[in-house]
């Protein structure tokens, strides 16, 4: 009966000891270290190359688009430092300035970080827009391209 | 009005509920049948409670009555009546208002059915199973009548509501939370069946078989939620993939997995008379998680966009959470050696050994799952630094356990029970196995060289080989003594024993769906680019030429869309039209994708973003192959567990009628 026992407590310890290897290699490898703005732009120099997310706000304005390159660029903030982002590629919905935002990347030596996923974040609370749209000043903006009809 | 008598409505129902859990408590102690008569009537009363306050929400959304805050944020004149309905899982305060809701429906038709004729071993069991269904409600309830009130006035009254969230504006939003919450609460039942029973001290199999059409049903909805949260997410979310291991999938992941590993474990103790104490750990785990996942992504706690805003809710949750755990290991602890199992494992190659091996895989993933959720939580208390483990994380450690389970999902329903013989496993296993390599071995000739996706094929082959093989020869055995045709022989034989070889066909779906996923993340190719008109992109054998933008009004949108056509080999394939959807009041755009599903390829394009004018667009194109067996092996899930659950005489109908066809 001892002998039977053991067998399992041996089998069950080996089925054990494999999970804890997977989620040990597994943690290891894909460990992304968050930082907010400003600790990035204290740690540039040590994080260079790592794995990296970064977490802020999406500076108002800052947003470039280069359509030929599929290269986008803004500035993130988290109100006292500034980090600039190069994310080749489009953004995600939800992702716009003033927004919240945590970028996926590393920080390049040429001093600025570098994204390869964009992570947009939003509020479900409810504020008032300022100045209230309509319908009618989202058709204007795309006067040029206005069609009747279904697509 | 609808405040005053909302916020009335739910103080009553708190009342009553407190009163069902104490009257069938009371009574039971004191075995009062007029105690427990009335806590009855108590339940019934709750559930009228709640449908009315649902009603009372839901009349106030549609008439779009902004005086009340979650009407306010969560619909707007403009919408679809189906939008306004819909706007009550909208957000938090609603979410729980249709949970609680669905949860008094559940509790009073367990009363309804199992008061009376009830099978055996019911009638003790069944006040306490009402005081622990009561209790959970009793908690939705409080939330919002102390918590997030769904009932809150808002002054001033907004002149139009903010809306739903476009993303949420679509038909899926009518479906998706829906399947959720009722697999969610499906659970509750099983669980508080269990907690009766240690309660009662009543530890026999009784509460087992009472229970296990519930969370077979349970399990169903959870799973089509799931499934249909991927398709939902693949077909509209502009990103092209179905699963990102974001906290609220996650979420719905973790009770998923404890409850399969149910599922599977409780045969045993069925048979065997084992794992008593495992499998009240397993449900007591499978409820606790849905409420654990709940408090994760209603909380705030971990940056999700699914998440709603902050607040006391979290705490709320988590007391409950402690309440549950404390509550049901206490008296787990307390009937613990009423619990000693009789029977024991007698060899580790056997039937048992694979599904506690089955249970072991099951709950390691959880573990895995769970981990990775809460690890910036666990790195930030621990070391001071937020430390995440994304997408790379759980790849890495699920596949190689989804591998183990997708094996064990070929030996475990036909290994023998006790101690397999080496003649047993020949007998079941050896066909299956050979057959396996060699499609292995055709694939590997046609030029599939991934260790992943071979490993995956393998190992499919194998199982579908082990069902298409117990299939076949149980049919032929039939067929042989009795005389029936083969056909006939095979609906005769899914009847008489509808839940293993329901079971076998849920295996199938598993199997057809982790085809889907292994193919598609493997041999996944996208590609971005931006096309002035007439200019295409090529990806693979396919190729896309941008004929030039286009804008038009929609009812609560402008729409921008790109007309592209497809070729493939150079032949004209489709027209798409993917776009952008622009609303008032949202400063960013919502893509709305277009593809060309087929069942062995997708082509599917996003309009990444374009110019004004019209002159050029950036075009994302992606080939997602075998995507679509994902969707196909969640539907033959469905058929499975129809055979497995569908009530006998239904399906005895079924079978007179095929035999008037004769096949």
């Amino acid at each position: 009966m001892k002998g039977k026992k053991l067998k399992y407590v041996v089998a069950g310890a080996i089925v054990l000891a494999a999970l804890v290897g997977l989620i040990y290699s597994g943690v290891k490898e894909s460990m992304v270290y968050f930082y907010t703005p400003s600790e990035l732009v204290a740690k540039r120099e040590s994080v260079q190359g790592k794995a990296l997310r970064v977490g802020g706000m999406v500076v108002d304005g800052s947003i470039r688009w280069d359509p030929q390159n599929l290269l986008l660029t803004f500035q993130l903030t988290d109100g006292q430092a500034e980090v600039a982002v190069r994310h080749r590629g489009t953004a995600p919905d939800l992702f716009k300035e003033g927004a919240g935002a945590v970028v996926e990347g590393s920080w390049s030596p040429e001093g600025y970080f570098r994204s390869s996923n964009i992570m947009a974040k939003h509020s479900e609370e409810y504020k008032p827009p300022e100045h209230p749209e309509t319908l009618e000043s989202k058709k204007e903006l795309f006067r040029s391209i206005l069609k009747e009809g279904k697509p | 009005m609808i405040a005053t008598l909302g916020g009335f409505v739910l103080f009553l129902a708190v009342g009553v509920t407190l009163y069902a859990v104490v009257a069938s408590v009371f009574g039971a102690r004191q075995g009062r049948e007029d105690w427990l008569a009335s806590s009855r009537n108590a339940v019934l009363a709750h559930v009228c409670l709640v449908t009315l306050a649902i009603f009372l929400l839901e009349f106030a959304l549609i008439t779009s009555d902004f005086s009340l805050r979650y009407v306010a944020n969560n619909s707007t004149r403009g919408s679809l009546t189906r939008y306004k309905i819909a706007g009550l899982w909208g957000s938090l305060e609603g979410s729980i208002l249709l949970w609680e809701w669905l949860q008094s429906l559940f509790a009073a038709l367990v009363v309804a059915r199992y008061h009376e004729r009830g099978p055996a071993g019911c009638k003790p069991l069944m006040p306490y199973v009402q005081a622990v269904l009561q209790g959970i409600s009793l908690f939705f309830l409080c939330l919002m009548a102390f918590g997030p009130n769904p009932f809150a006035r808002v002054f001033p009254v907004p002149p139009d509501g903010r809306g739903l969230n476009p993303l949420l504006e679509v038909t899926d939003m009518l479906i998706h939370p829906l399947l959720l919450y009722l697999g969610y609460v499906g659970f509750s039942v099983p669980f508080a069946f269990a907690m009766a029973a240690l309660i009662t001290g009543r530890l026999s199999e009784d509460w087992l078989t009472i229970t296990r059409r519930w969370t077979v049903v349970a399990w169903l909805f959870l799973t089509g939620g799931i499934f249909y949260g991927g398709w939902w997410s693949y077909r509209t979310l502009g990103w092209g993939g179905y699963w990102a291991w974001d906290p609220v999938e996650n979420a719905s992941f973790m009770p998923w997995l404890t409850g399969t590993a149910f599922i599977h474990s409780v045969m045993i103790q069925e048979r065997k008379r084992m794992l008593r104490v495992w499998n009240l750990v397993l449900i007591t785990l499978t409820f606790s998680l849905v409420i654990f996942g709940t408090f994760l992504t209603r909380s705030g706690i971990l940056g999700s966009v699914h998440a709603f805003a902050d607040g006391p809710v979290g705490i709320m949750f988590l007391s409950f959470l402690a309440l549950v755990l404390f509550f049901s290991f206490g008296l787990i602890a307390y009937r613990s050696d009423k619990l000693k199992g009789h029977g024991e494992l007698d060899s580790i190659v056997s039937r048992e050994s694979a599904f506690l091996l089955n249970n072991l895989v099951l709950v390691g993933i959880c573990f895995t799952v769970f981990l990775g959720t809460v690890f910036p939580l666990l790195s930030e208390a621990i070391r001071g630094a937020k430390i995440s483990v994304g997408t790379p994380y759980f790849n890495r450690v699920s596949v190689p356990l989804g591998m183990a389970l997708l094996l064990l999902m070929g030996v475990g329903p036909l290994i023998a029970w006790g101690r397999a013989s080496l003649n047993n496993l020949k007998r079941n296993f050896l066909k299956p196995a050979l057959g396996a390599v060699a499609a292995t071995a055709v694939l590997y000739a046609l030029g599939v060289r991934e260790a992943e996706v071979l490993l995956a094929f393998l190992f499919a082959f194998f199982v579908i080989g082990t069902v298409v093989f117990e299939f076949w020869v149980a049919t032929r055995t039939r067929a042989r003594t009795t005389e029936e045709g083969l056909l006939t022989a095979f609906a005769t034989l899914l009847l008489k024993s509808r839940r293993r070889y329901g079971g076998l066909i849920v295996h199938l779906g598993v199997v057809v769906a982790i085809i889907g996923i292994a193919v598609s993340s493997v041999y996944k190719v996208e590609r971005e680019q931006t096309l002035k008109a007439g200019e295409s992109l090529s990806v693979g054998r396919y190729s896309v030429r941008f004929d030039g933008l286009a804008a038009g009004e929609r009812p609560t949108h402008i729409l921008v869309w790109a007309n592209l056509m497809a070729f493939k080999d150079g032949k004209p394939l489709h027209e798409l039209v993917p776009g952008q959807r622009f609303y008032p009041n949202q400063q960013s755009p919502f893509a709305s994708v277009d593809a060309r599903y087929h069942w062995n390829e997708d082509l599917y394009v996003i309009l990444s973003a374009f110019e004004r004018d019209g002159s050029s667009a950036t075009i994302k194109v992606l080939i997602n192959p075998m995507i679509s067996w994902i969707w196909i092996g969640g539907g033959v899930i469905l058929l499975g567990v129809i055979v497995a659950v569908l009530p006998e005489r239904r399906l005895a109908l079924l079978a007179v009628r095929a035999r008037e066809q004769p096949a």
